[in-house]
């Protein structure tokens, strides 16, 4: 276990050249001079262009500049936005509110999401199961502006039950609403996806065995049933970390949450090339750790799966 | 115990704390051997919601195919006055912002949509569940190799490498923009399955087959995939709708379909600005996605259903 | 842990505020708006756009300011002379100082305006300073030795200044400097409110980086601590006690909080976390008169909207595209579009500048090409068919990540309706992406095009877009005569007679098109019932020193 976790950490290190490299690549292959583009209609004269250009390492060849920046990164300096505050620095700010709101929004969606699938799958074909399947579908159809509009006008707006937007400080409390929006079309993967493995799972032999040992069913549905039901599961929220950190944008857009997604996003529009790989580096991070805490479960969950070596 | 007349093999998946090493009884080795494959297709047939969702698929494909035959109203032909017009004579589901027919708009989007969710679907299927098999399966550095390759694409922002790739490629056909949404989306169903697979390939009738001396390929086509594969035919489904929605989110970011081009995701994404004033613009293209989601998510079922032999056996 | 107990004793300070009472005097009554992060450091000749310029104009008093109106208001200037409208005379008033105690004098205009405009500064607002003498010097480029090009392939300009200050600023006294200008410019102090022409602290010159960051000010407000200017999330301003001028503030201080988006803002707003709002967005149009029925502002303002019509395009040039050009424009039905998608809040255009500024007419010679009118934009078309006939699809370029996509296909619809002719709008995804093919002229067809003023001339609304080899001439229009009468009304000697050449010069424009007019976009606004007194100005930012708490 510890030599298979070695293994894969040391993985990193060529996700993490490849990632950078392909991003720092696609962020300068961007249509469009993103200097010229900071001053809007009123272009201020070449020269002046040309300057910053030079001091943002712009106006360098792609090569040299992925090189500088990768070069720098080691020296722990991330390159400053065009604002002239440090990477690091944005990072700081960005990715612990992000961090809280991707933690509530995966709470979110495993709780309710295992929740709801396991008795649909529980009562396959009952009125439970299709109100969950009309609520999965509503959920697929409308896009998440939607939805978080409309949250935050009925819960913000009309009941006053929350604030519309979030604080600076981006407390937990203040998260929760926008944590449920980030939630909901993950959601509806989780519930068709535990739906769809309890009930293979309950006709499986295993549990007809229990059953006939004498083991209780509420036994038999949490250890037998839930257990063996949730590799696709756990996988599933593994991967949809990256999606709830990056993916955020119109979530946080809408309460206002100075968070990951929003940054990067911002940063891809203006260009910023050290920013948005700064970002995607630590998020590549994220995402092997993920990974490998997901399959380090499987094992526990599934006695069968062993990682050689 | 299920027991059938042909000579396929019962799968079993053991508890873990009682997994006896169990061999296959009566294995018939005379009996001409039936695919996994074709027991699912009988068994498919024989239920109602297969006809039921696969007449909607088709209905859905006829309306994206020649949508000239289900309107006679331009969906082009679009004056401001009627802006978000209620339902009038010709009219029957009323007018969009710009004022343009809604059911006419609905009926000409269909190719679009559906083209973009329908083919982004089934290449990040494929395509996932195959390296997401062989990794699984076979484990070591391929498997290395596949999820690393997965980690980095799964990295890039969509928004990121849409816009790229988009500004680059000429035009933005529905096809075009599949493979776009394809390109980053893979790697998701290649995990599910990989993991799937993790499961499925330390089963006893794995480990049986294996005894038995069958290849290793054929046991993973035979009895590996088929067992591993409903989660991936869950997330395919609802990825279908969400990929049409993603097409809504990459048109809104002007890096969707080219201009001109109609789609329900586009509707959609119109009829926000208007949506405490007028909801019912936004109602009708989502009820158009929901229910060719709904067609797949209960065709995807009974597939599920069907290809695993104990549900096929209740039944 | 010095900063542990600093950060601490900050949250406390903060939570006070929220919880804190309502009244004015104690320190309570901040007014909190809207705002963006700035896209650069606080620095006056480098902050070009609304989110920093904001910050800047609360923060310092230049020689002048603008009333509501925009006339113009005497700050730190006495007075503001000139006999020949080229040589002027700038006399401050005593007793003005910066936050950290130094007075404000006239060096710390000529420094902080010969700072802005060395080329090696590279400050985006240099060019505000184009028309004093020397400006040519300090501004002075070569090319690059290298003989590196850039992605147009010119060869690269790298900064050459042939002196460091410009030699048409010289300063007399403490009080008095003088400006010379390379042209007589009857209403060159009609500039000076702009926040380019703020003055520095001499602190500022040693490390301007930091200044940025911690910008020190003369303004009715300054920056609440070292602390203040909290990135990406909200800027806290309190009032500048030593502040002497006409900007006088009724409230304690004003928070800028920075907004990704109106929408999120507005929802802000409706859940009681801000007080003033300066912009409606697309979806709350149809509702803020509801939501907001006693606290609502929606007038014309100096913002003007349009599409260019790039002249290199086949069928766009000569009569034949004249003709096109006015048939476009007449087949739009402006008034319809205001009244549906913007819910009144455009003001269909009938000139190039705005209603709120000095020299606009809805009368003038040739401007009913900017009504609708079917008939004689079919006829028009016709006519320019005869010359030489239209094939293809005509497309409006516009960027998405900006709110155009529905104006844009309400128009391409209006025209398709009109002319019969396939129509659609053409999204670019960025901005700087729209730019690039803007300036290699490779449009496919029109591109939308907005405008909104520095300082409220009309001058500043015709000669940077449409002069010959103007800066944000982009789509490369140019007139003889249009040239000839903005260079006459610039020598004017007095503001009447330059505004009647613009006047004229406007008309030159409505015979060429080579931009489209569409609308004014009105300032709108919407604000809370805990505060009174919101006044939007000129440039549609509301004068928050007036709004007083409830």
């Amino acid at each position: 276990m510890l030599w298979y976790t070695g293994k894969r950490l040391l993985q990193m290190i060529p996700v993490f050249f490849g990632a950078t490299f392909l991003i720092y690549f696609m962020v300068f292959s961007l249509p469009g001079d993103p200097i010229s583009a900071l001053y809007g209609e009123r272009p201020p004269s070449p020269a002046v262009i040309a300057q910053i250009r030079a001091e943002y390492n712009l106006d360098k060849p792609f090569v040299v500049q992925y090189l500088l920046y990768i070069g720098n990164f080691f020296q722990g300096n991330l390159g400053t936005t065009y604002s002239g505050r440090s990477v690091s620095e944005v990072m700081a700010s960005a990715f612990p509110i992000t961090a809280r709101l991707a933690m509530l929004a995966l709470a979110f969606e495993a709780g309710f999401g295992i929740l709801v699938g396991l008795i649909a799958g529980l009562r396959k074909g009952k009125l439970f199961d299709a109100s969950a399947l009309v609520v999965s579908l509503l959920l697929i159809s409308v896009p998440t502006f939607v939805v978080g509009f409309v949250l935050q006008f009925v819960f913000g707006v009309q009941l006053g039950w929350a604030r519309t937007t979030v604080s600076g400080a981006a407390p937990w409390d203040q998260l929760i609403l926008p944590a449920l929006v980030l939630a909901s079309v993950s959601f509806a993967y989780i519930v068709r996806l535990t739906r769809a493995s309890v009930s293979d799972n309950l006709n499986a032999d295993f549990v007809r065995t229990a059953t006939a040992k004498g083991i209780s069913r509420p036994r038999v549905v949490t250890v037998h049933v839930l257990r063996n039901s949730l590799v696709p599961v756990i996988t599933f929220l593994g991967v949809d970390i990256g999606s709830l950190m990056v993916g955020a944008i119109v979530t946080e857009g809408i309460f206002n949450i100075n968070g990951v997604g929003g940054t990067v996003f911002k940063a891809i529009r203006l260009g910023e090339g050290p920013t948005v790989v700064s970002f995607i580096a630590v998020m590549v991070v994220i995402f092997v750790l993920a990974n490998l805490l997901v399959d380090l479960l499987y094992a526990a969950l599934d006695p069968r799966i062993r990682y050689a070596k | 115990m299920p027991s059938k007349n042909h000579g396929a093999q019962p799968h079993f998946v053991a508890a873990f704390e009682d997994t006896p090493l169990v061999a296959i009884d009566r294995l018939d080795e005379t009996e001409k051997a039936r695919s996994t494959w074709a027991d699912a297709w009988d068994a498919m047939r024989r239920r109602p919601t297969f006809w039921i969702s696969s007449g909607l698929i088709v209905l859905i494909l006829a309306v994206a195919l020649f949508p000239a035959l289900f309107s006679s109203v331009s969906p082009t032909q679009c004056q401001l006055s009627n802006s978000n017009g209620l339902p009038q004579s010709g009219h029957p589901l009323g007018f969009t912002f710009q004022g343009c027919d809604v059911y006419s708009r609905i009926i000409f989007g269909t190719g679009a949509s559906v083209t973009v969710g329908l083919l982004a679907a089934v290449i990040v299927t494929l395509f996932g569940l195959i390296v997401g098999a062989l990794a699984g399966y076979y484990g070591k550095w391929l498997d290395a190799v596949v999820s690393r390759v997965g980690d980095i694409f799964f990295a890039v922002p969509t928004v990121l490498g849409a816009i790229v790739l988009l500004s680059v490629l000429p035009d933005r056909t529905p096809v075009v923009i599949a493979l776009v949404i394809s390109m980053f989306a893979w790697p998701q169903v290649a995990r599910i399955m990989r993991g799937a697979v993790l499961t499925a390939r330390n089963s006893d009738y794995v480990v049986a087959s294996v005894a038995l001396g069958v290849s290793k390929f054929k046991i993973l086509l035979r009895h590996v995939v088929p067992n591993a594969i409903a989660p991936v035919i869950v997330i395919a489904t609802v990825s279908l709708g969400t990929f049409i929605v993603a097409e809504a989110t990459l048109s809104f970011l002007g890096i969707g379909l080219g201009p001109g081009t109609m789609s329900w995701g586009r509707d959609i994404g119109e009829a926000q600005t208007s949506i405490r004033t007028s909801p019912q613009v936004l109602l009708y293209p989502s009820i158009a996605l929901s229910l060719t989601v709904l067609a797949f998510l209960m065709l995807g079922d009974v597939l599920r259903d069907a290809l695993d032999p104990q549900a096929r056996a209740r039944r | 842990m010095l900063a542990l107990a600093l950060a601490s004793t900050g949250a406390l300070a903060l939570s006070g505020c929220a919880s804190g009472g309502a009244t004015s005097g104690d320190g309570s009554a901040i007014i909190t708006t809207n705002g963006s992060e700035p896209q650069m450091s606080l620095i006056p000749t480098n902050t070009t756009e609304v989110g920093g310029g904001k910050i800047i104009t609360s923060i310092f008093a230049g020689l002048v300011s603008y009333s509501a109106s925009g006339e113009i208001q005497d700050e730190v200037a006495q007075s503001i002379e000139s006999d020949d409208a080229t040589n002027w005379t700038v006399t401050l008033n005593d007793g003005w100082t910066f936050t950290n105690d130094e007075p404000v004098t006239a060096s710390s205009f000529v420094d902080a305006w010969n700072y802005g405009a060395l080329v090696t500064n590279a400050q985006g607002s240099s060019g505000f300073f184009d028309n004093i003498v020397g400006y040519t010097d300090v501004a002075n480029t070569k090319d690059d030795p290298t003989g590196a090009t850039d992605d147009s392939g010119a060869v690269l300009q790298i900064p050459d200044p042939l002196a460091q200050t410009m030699s048409g600023l010289t300063v007399v006294d403490d009080t008095t400097f003088t400006v010379e200008l390379a042209g007589s410019e009857a209403d060159w102090p009609l500039r000076l409110g702009y926040a380019a022409y703020s003055p520095l602290p001499a602190v500022a010159f040693e490390d301007m980086d930091a200044f940025g960051q911690n910008p020190i000010g003369n303004g009715p407000y300054e920056l609440a601590g070292a602390d203040a200017w909290q990135h990406d999330v909200q800027i806290d301003l309190v009032t500048n006690p030593d502040y002497a001028g006409v900007r006088t503030p009724a409230n304690d201080g004003l928070t800028i909080i920075f907004f990704a988006s109106f929408e999120a803002a507005y929802a802000a707003l409706q859940g009681g976390d801000l007080d003033v709002l300066d912009a409606i967005p697309e979806s709350a149009l149809a509702n803020y008169e509801s939501d907001f029925p006693d606290t609502f502002v929606n007038e014309p303002a100096a913002v003007f909207q349009a599409f260019n019509m790039p002249y290199y395009l086949e069928h766009w040039s000569g009569e034949e595209g004249k003709l096109r050009r006015a048939a476009i424009s007449m087949a739009i039905d402006r008034a319809e579009i205001t009244d549906v998608v913007f819910q009144g809040t455009r003001t269909p255009a009938t000139d190039f500048a705005s209603p709120v500024i000095d020299g606009y007419s809805d009368s003038l010679k040739g401007s009913e090409v900017l009504e609708f009118n079917p008939e004689e934009a079919q006829a028009k078309w016709a006519e320019a068919d005869a010359i030489s006939p239209y094939t293809g699809t005509f497309d409006i370029a516009y960027n998405a990540d900006g709110p155009h996509q529905v104006w844009v296909d309400a128009v391409v619809n209006s025209v398709k309706n009109t002319l019969g002719i396939a129509a659609v709008g053409k999204p670019y995804p960025t901005f700087a992406a729209s730019l690039d093919d803007r300036k290699a002229s490779t449009l496919t067809g029109a591109t939308r095009a907005g405008w909104q003023a520095d300082y409220p001339s009309l001058y500043n609304f015709l000669a940077p877009l449409y002069q010959t080899g103007a800066g944000s001439n982009y789509e490369g229009y140019s007139s003889a005569e249009f040239d000839t009468l903005l260079k006459e009304g610039a020598a004017a000697s007095s503001v009447e007679d330059a505004t009647a050449k613009y006047v004229e010069a406007q008309e030159v424009l409505l015979q060429d098109l080579p931009t489209i007019p569409l609308w004014y976009q009105n300032t709108s606004g919407v604000w809370s019932e805990t505060v009174s007194n919101v006044e939007f100005g000129w440039d549609s930012v509301p004068l928050y020193f007036e709004i007083t708490r409830n």
